[in-house]
């Protein structure tokens, strides 16, 4: 039987005591991130289990036990300590998924610090938005990045550090410092600031569809659901050996990616590597992986290398499959059962709620296509668009709406406490996403409730998009709007008018493609774009994107009465 | 080296190396698999290749593996160029 029995007993009198009680917290204590997944499970007697096993796309491979990352997380936090890095202080990781930013991140943790991680194929812009907001101190990165950080490092005063973990004998700039992890005196005693259950952990940044992104701030609390959830919905065991396909750059990778396996004392396998179905299904095998935490785009992509490659790999390890970051269509669950003789379970939360929200569990009958039921001691329901309240005629949909009482939840976004009140109505928490619930409890996912895209499961907003668009010297206005894509839900689709001595070409198209892709990110790169004569406005000129996005999905408009007509 | 397999090599630095990456590129370097170029990237590769060499390269047949090296890329041009 998984860990979290029967769930119906679970949600019994639930309460996040019990987690609290099996991670040895009692409220007012200290508790720290890093200390508990590395200190306590050698407290344990687990040091010299291992933690980590990271392999590249070179096939280059290191083991790290969970003394190893004890250690190690030590001699990063006493090196951010020397360079003056204090509690609260925001450091950035912008790393590819090599052990540095795993291990850098509880190293941060661990000294009071504020982890700021950021997936490593955002464009200097893109890093810059988020730098800059966060006021960051300090960032921690690779020589092959670097370009991007001097790129924009003037504009950045307050960042006082750029760390280099690959510095090699290459020449270095003012402000720039090296760290060999491996070479430098291990730390083998280390007193952490003592954070409380309310101090700044991660600093996740998100997309909405308004404004730049926002910094999510959690908290070192966050630990009592991401432990919790991690061992009932995951159903990690002693003798487990877990993949997350998440990067730490998204809360995926972090919640579940670091903090739920190693405060529950498990090993995981982290591939640093592009997508191969081939070399990731070598990669289960190899390191028997029993437990695997995926993406619908990613499931998607091993449909379409179908189930024959998967009989010429032995994955009699895997024994339970998870996916998260959009909606997992029936059809890949279905295709999952017959591939893998199990199916994947579907997940829904996001960079807010910190852990899972709503799931399909170990032992509970999954409904290819539904996103599950909510966590036990998860109050959720669907609420109406107007006075926000509990919609309860079934079949009906509404806005997903949770009951804010969990550990996890951000307490605020960076700088724009306007932003955060705005997702709270008459006391529900609103995730921005719409549903049905069906008689027996399960939640059905129906769409965005605005007009942020969800493009390979991770949320892109449309005025950075936009933003970056205008600052092509041919855009003279822009819309960014989600369109259709089997593989990956949503991409984005740019719809621009030209300024005067401009003509639309492929030349053109392809220039402004790779505009965006390298300001910004490979996500944000519009996949397609019209050159139109105009865009839909409102009379006051405000872009109407619902209109662009209804056409692209074949939906009806809606109510154009207050459009302008050109 | 023939000139598409030239025009390709040189267009992968230009686009999707940066400038203080000095590692080896060569008609075998795995881009898909080496995390060079991910798998939104391609499109822009795709459209390159197709606006370049005047043809159209079904989606079907845009696979990460298709494009996982210039020289599968190379390949994967002239199956479509005939």
């Amino acid at each position: 039987m998984g860990n979290i029995g029967t769930y119906e007993d679970r949600c019994k009198d639930f309460s996040w005591s019990l987690s609290e009680q099996e991670l040895g917290y009692k409220p007012g204590d200290a508790i720290n991130i890093g200390w508990h997944c590395s200190d306590r499970i050698c407290n344990m007697g687990k040091g010299s289990k291992m933690a980590l096993l990271w392999e590249n796309h070179e096939g280059k491979t290191k083991q790290y036990t969970f003394d190893n990352v004890r250690v190690l997380s030590n001699t990063i936090a006493r090196f951010l300590e020397t360079l003056g890095i204090r509690q609260g202080q925001r450091v950035c990781l912008f790393l590819d998924r090599v052990p540095e930013l795993y291990i850098g991140f509880l190293g941060i943790l661990k000294l009071g610090a504020v982890a700021q991680p950021l997936f490593s194929a955002f464009g200097d812009e893109s890093l810059f938005t988020r730098l800059n907001n966060a006021d960051t101190t300090a960032i921690i990165t690779q020589r092959k990045h670097l370009a991007k950080v001097r790129k924009i490092r003037d504009q950045l005063p307050n960042l006082k550090h750029i760390i280099l973990v690959d510095a090699g004998d290459g020449p270095l700039k003012e402000r720039e410092v090296p760290f060999d992890m491996e070479k430098e005196e291990p730390v083998e005693k280390f007193d952490g600031y003592p954070t409380l259950a309310e101090t700044p952990s991660v600093l996740h940044y998100t997309s909405g569809t308004t404004g730049q992104p926002k910094g999510a701030q959690h908290v070192h609390y966050s630990l009592i659901s991401q432990y919790l959830t991690t061992k009932w919905v995951l159903d990690l065991q002693d003798d487990d050996i877990y993949w997350c396909n998440a990067d730490p750059g998204w809360v995926t990778g972090t919640s579940y990616g670091i903090i739920g396996p190693w405060a529950n004392g498990v090993t995981q396998a982290v591939l640093d590597a592009g997508f191969s179905s081939e070399k990731w299904y070598a990669f289960i095998s190899k390191y028997k992986i029993s437990i695997w935490y995926s993406a619908p785009t990613a499931i998607r992509l091993l449909m379409k290398d179908g189930k024959e490659l998967v009989k010429q790999f032995d994955l009699s390890c895997l024994r339970h499959l998870a996916s998260v970051g959009e909606p997992l269509n029936a059809e890949a669950v279905i295709w999952s059962r017959e591939a893998f003789n199990m199916p994947f379970h579907d997940t829904f939360w996001q960079t807010e709620t910190g852990c899972i929200m709503i799931s399909n569990y170990p032992g509970m009958e999954v409904k290819p296509g539904s996103m599950g039921k909510p966590f036990p001691g998860i109050t959720a329901t669907i609420v109406d668009p107007v006075k926000y309240e509990p919609i309860t005629m079934l079949g009906a949909a509404g806005l997903i709406a949770l009951k804010p009482n969990w550990p996890s939840l951000i307490r605020t976004y960076h700088n724009n406490p306007t932003g955060y009140a705005s997702k709270f109505k008459n006391g529900w928490y609103l995730t921005g996403d719409r549903a049905s619930i069906d008689k027996d409890g399960y939640f059905w996912f129906q769409g965005r409730d605005d007009d942020v895209i969800n493009t390979g499961g991770h949320l892109v907003g449309p005025f950075e998009i936009e933003s970056a668009l205008l600052e092509h010297p041919a855009v003279a206005e822009s819309a960014a709007v989600a369109k259709p894509d089997p593989v990956n839900m949503e991409v984005v689709k740019a719809f621009v008018t030209l300024k005067p001595g401009f003509m639309p070409s492929d030349d053109l198209d392809l220039e402004i493609m790779n505009f965006i892709r390298k300001r910004l990110s490979p996500l944000a790169m519009p996949q397609e774009i019209a050159f139109v004569d105009s865009l839909p406005k409102t009379r006051s000129g405000k872009i109407v994107r619902r209109i662009l996005r209804a056409q692209e999905f074949n939906e009806p408009v809606g109510d154009i009465s207050s459009i302008m007509n050109d | 080296m023939d000139e598409l397999t030239k025009s390709v090599l040189e267009y992968v630095r230009r686009e999707y190396i940066e400038e203080d990456d000095d590692r080896e590129l060569t008609e075998t370097t795995p881009l898909i698999s080496g995390g060079i170029v991910d798998s939104f990237s391609m499109v822009s590769l795709k459209r390159f290749l197709e606006k370049k060499n005047g043809i159209t390269i079904p989606d079907a047949d845009a696979s990460p593996e298709a494009f996982d090296t210039v020289k599968s890329i190379v390949a994967l041009v002239h199956r479509f160029k005939k």
